[in-house]
């Protein structure tokens, strides 16, 4: 046993997510990405004298959905409250967030780990907040350069209680997050250009322990697997350093993704005191229950549950649940696919393999692909009844109605003259004329050549032109075989 | 030269032609500058208000002026007003210019009011004396040896001096009130909520209002006709619709009853003759049939306290943005971030402001903040629920505006405490939120006006209109 299995991490991750409202937090100004620097900046935005915050409705939604899909309990009286601290991109002076009235609490993200097993993270809170600015430091070398483009844009904050206990679980939970945001429609989830953010807390203490240890924060990690790095290094080096007897320091690190290590930032102890006080400028905001019933009624399916209904009652492999719900459009068009056929098993190969297939092929978004699921179910329904084989289906019936979307798969097939022979009639008549090609082979296979079958049903199919069923051959076959 | 009554009687006059306002703004131009030495405006937009006459002059002749049309207004320097500089009387916004008209001058100007200029205050309307501006004291026009009240100083002293028909000010714990009375004006802070903030400079946002200083009643109520209401860039205004002040002041001949403060008018420090200039309105409302009864309010002690303590934490986080970064003045000694900070604040902010910031900071960190911050939440409650009582069995709350009359230069320099005690009578409308007005009770044997305080329940701004219309 190394010396690492004696020790639990103990972790807790706060993530930003920012929202896809058209509008900021708290004034009109356009809330997109990637403008010119300091173009999306009304006089809200620079906090200039005189001006006043007000709520964006859109952003309380955004809120409500992911309070819902979280099964939070959603605060009914909202107050804001000012987070009070000097910085350049920060115009105001401080940042309107909420304090003591998040708008959701207690509720908690479930998701599966890599080896299948459920892992549930409680939430301690999710709250609405404004984002802040940029500093660049990097652009000029002698100045730093303030884009105010970003501030003012709303973030809801997610704020787990300590439920990791290592990286890869907070790998997966980041995935879960980000498909959850996506299928709410609230943030793109893009960790890249920084509109999912998380910072990490960080704790090792012995197993069966029951106080934590002290813990460190780790910011400034751009990826989910930059995530799980910092924190797999940071749980070794505590470790380490309580085994080399010192005592861990709480501070601030940042994660240096070239070395994958972490470096301090700032001790705790110059730590600001945020004087957090009620916002005056702003009235609370009231959710009823009957606003977030309408809330409600507009949710989309959600991923984990979609997952779990995949396996537990469609009986599909967690690979294939997994696959299927990775993005809300892939679901959603399974889900209407599955509305109309009862081979969910082959339902899931056609949309895992040629669908997804042909969508990377040419570059096209789910939205995009030109079968309707309830058209492809008829497909699935020919391959069932034996009208067609998968392997015509695959190779020449799916690429043709991609090319006709408007025709049925059944008149396709026929013209494309792939319709399978059942008629055990027609078929015993291309039997025997096979059979009776190779008098001698019958004896040899009657003396235990059974390897031969494959050779008459292989005629058979070629005087059929292929279109014979090879289910109804294969047993016409052996049954006149062994007359 | 023209002599303004009210602004019915200007509006005749206009109408008659025997004035226009291209030469009543002239008129004014000339007379503010003859008095410069009372140092109330800080800027005079001379062309701009000229043009503004030109264009409110062809209204009048065809018929389609608005309901302010011809009235000169002054604008305290805390309130913004498009493409014209405002500083709040401070260093630290100088030459700071608006992007944007504050929501009271759109309102203003769309009634064709003449905007002329900006008065001085108290530096972020934070003072009682008008000591307070970067930009040096105001004169009282009655006597130039007095202050002008504050922090709307120059804005009464505007109205006061004869130049301007009205002025607009702001009330954080009777910066509209006191001054008004020390220089003889009516001056009227409405209810919390009444009036929009949107472009007011902020100093405490849950207590501060914009409001008009006038010559009479009359005028006061046709301005908030004008300027009240709801404004979606104000999420703290209220939506209840704006009645027809100016309709319904005339006087409807109603009894009212009056509670008029035990606690107040036996206050220490309270001088006799104010004492008795209250007294005798008293017992005029009395003679005229109104009902007037003493009520005990043992708060009185607690209401400066708590003021100081709520305003001064808004006011620290408020100040924040004046940080030398992205506008106004910044440290010519700055070398870094924290130094940008640091220098241009301490040398940008006058010593009350930095005392306030310093004690709002203070009442808000880690460790004191239940104990100042939250219970001064607590006791700001109870004032108000103990306002609200009293204004549920009476119509008003009668009081003396200040203490005293307005106090030589220097007087209160030394102490702040004393400086804070000016505001003993008014604190409570703002802590309270209800609308409050002050209108002139004689003269003093100093020779200077007196004011008397009268308090209406939320949103009542009609009755409190119609009511002390008929003081005399």
């Amino acid at each position: 046993m190394s010396v690492y299995d004696k020790y639990e991490a103990v972790i807790g991750l706060e993530c930003h997510v920012q929202l896809l409202t058209k509008t900021k937090m708290y004034s009109n100004d356009a809330a997109e990405y990637g403008a010119l620097p300091n173009t999306n900046v009304s006089v809200v935005t620079l906090g200039h004298p005189g001006t006043l915050p007000r709520v964006n409705k859109r952003a309380i939604e955004f809120a409500v959905k992911l309070g819902i899909a979280t099964k939070s309990t959603i605060t009914t009286e909202n107050q804001f409250a000012r987070k009070n601290y000097f910085y350049a991109d920060l115009p105001k002076g401080y940042q309107i967030t909420q304090d003591k009235t998040p708008i959701c609490t207690g509720g908690y993200i479930g998701f599966k780990l890599k080896d299948g097993q459920e892992k549930k993270i409680n939430l301690i809170r999710i709250h609405m907040e404004e984002d802040a600015g940029k500093s660049m430091h990097d652009i000029d070398p002698f100045e730093t350069l303030i884009d105010l483009n970003r501030a003012g844009t709303p973030l809801l904050e997610i704020v787990t209680q300590p439920d990791f206990r290592s990286g890869e679980e907070a790998y997966a939970y980041l995935n879960e997050v980000r498909k959850l945001v996506r299928y709410l429609d609230i943030c793109d989830g893009n960790m890249e250009e920084g509109s999912l953010r998380c910072d990490a807390n960080i704790s090792v203490r012995l197993k069966g322990a029951k106080e934590y240890g002290r813990r460190t924060e780790v910011k400034n990690m751009n990826s989910f697997r930059n995530v799980q790095r910092a924190i797999d290094f940071e749980i070794k080096r505590q470790i380490d350093l309580i085994e080399a007897g010192e005592t861990i320091s709480v501070e601030t690190r940042s994660f240096d993704a070239v070395n994958g290590t972490t470096f301090t930032l700032r001790s705790k102890e110059s730590a600001n005191d945020y004087r957090y006080f009620p916002e005056p400028d702003l009235q609370p905001v009231f959710v009823t229950a009957d606003y977030i019933e309408g809330v409600k009624k507009n949710l989309p399916p959600l991923p984990n549950d979609l997952h779990n209904k995949y396996v537990n009652e469609l009986k599909l492999s967690e690979y294939d649940a997994s696959v299927l719900t990775e993005s809300k459009e892939i679901a959603l068009y399974f889900n209407e696919l599955i509305s109309s056929t009862k081979n969910y098993k082959s339902a899931a190969n056609w949309v895992m393999v040629n669908v997804k297939s042909f969508l990377n092929e040419n570059a096209l978004h789910i939205n995009d692909f030109p079968i309707q699921p309830k058209v492809l179910s008829q497909i699935i329904a020919l391959i069932d009844e034996g009208k067609i084989s998968h392997a015509a289906a695959s190779q020449k019936l799916f690429p043709a109605l991609v090319a006709n979307p408007a025709k049925s798969p059944e008149s396709l097939a026929t013209e494309l003259d792939i319709i399978q022979n059942s008629n055990s009639g027609e078929i015993q008549a291309l039997v025997e004329q096979a059979v009776n090609k190779f008098p001698e082979k019958i004896t040899e296979y009657k003396n235990g050549k059974v390897g031969l079958l494959g050779l008459f049903v292989g005629e058979v199919m070629k005087l059929s032109k292929g279109k014979a069923d090879p289910k109804v051959v294969n047993q016409l076959v052996k049954e006149q075989l062994e007359k | 030269m023209y002599t303004f009554i009210s602004i019915a009687q200007l509006k005749e006059d206009l109408k008659a032609g025997k004035i226009n306002c291209v030469d009543l703004v002239n008129a004014l131009l000339k007379d503010i500058s003859s008095k410069k030495n009372l140092n109330i405006y800080l800027e005079v937009f001379e062309s701009d208000a000229l043009e503004q006459a030109k264009k409110v002059d062809e209204k009048i002749k065809s018929g389609k002026a608005g309901k302010l049309a011809g009235v000169v207004v002054s604008l305290k320097d805390n309130i913004c007003y498009k493409n014209h500089k405002v500083s709040a009387s401070s260093k630290i916004l100088e030459g700071f210019e608006s992007l944007y008209s504050s929501t009271v001058v759109e309102r203003l100007i769309a009634e064709d009011a003449i905007i002329i200029g900006r008065t001085n205050c108290d530096e972020f309307a934070m003072g009682s004396s008008n000591e307070n501006s970067s930009k040096g004291n105001v004169l009282n026009p009655l006597n130039e040896k007095f202050v002008p009240g504050g922090s709307s100083g120059g804005a009464a002293a505007s109205v006061a001096a004869g130049l301007c028909h009205v002025a607009l000010g702001s009330d954080t714990g009777g910066s509209i009130r006191q001054p008004a009375s020390f220089c003889g004006v009516v001056g009227f802070k409405p209810t919390y909520g009444r009036v929009s903030r949107w472009g007011l400079i902020a100093y405490a946002s849950s207590f501060d209002q914009i409001g008009p200083i006038t010559k009479t009643v009359a005028d006061a109520a046709l301005v908030m006709e004008v300027i009240a209401g709801a404004d979606e860039f104000d999420s703290t205004v209220s939506q209840k619709p704006v009645p027809s002040y100016s309709n319904e002041i005339k006087p409807s001949g109603k009894k009212y009853k009056i509670a008029y403060l035990k606690d107040c008018l036996e206050a220490n420090g309270l001088d006799p003759e104010v004492k008795s200039a209250v007294s005798k309105q008293l017992d005029n409302f009395k003679a005229a049939g109104h009902t007037v009864e003493a009520v005990d309010f043992p708060y009185l002690d607690y209401l400066v306290p708590v003021y100081y303590v709520l305003t001064t934490a808004e006011a620290s986080s408020n100040l924040s943005r004046f940080d030398g970064v992205h506008y106004g003045y910044r440290s010519q000694n700055a070398t870094d971030l924290e130094s940008t900070y640091k220098k241009s604040r301490s040398e940008g902010f006058g010593k009350e402001v930095k005392r306030r910031i310093m004690l709002g900071t203070f009442v808000l960190s880690a460790g004191y903040y239940d104990a100042y911050y939250s219970k001064g939440q607590k006791v700001r409650k109870l004032l108000q629920e103990k306002t609200f009582e009293i204004l549920m069995n009476y119509d008003f709350i009668v009081t003396p505006s200040t203490p005293g009359t307005a106090f030589e230069f220097g007087k209160n320099s030394a102490d702040p405490i004393k400086m804070y005690l000016e505001d003993i009578f008014t604190v409570q409308a703002n802590i309270a939120g209800v609308p409050a007005i002050s209108v002139p009770c004689g003269n003093h044997s100093n020779g200077l006006p007196m004011g008397i305080q009268i308090m209406a329940n939320y949103f009542d701004e009609s009755k409190l209109f119609e009511f002390s219309s008929g003081i005399k």
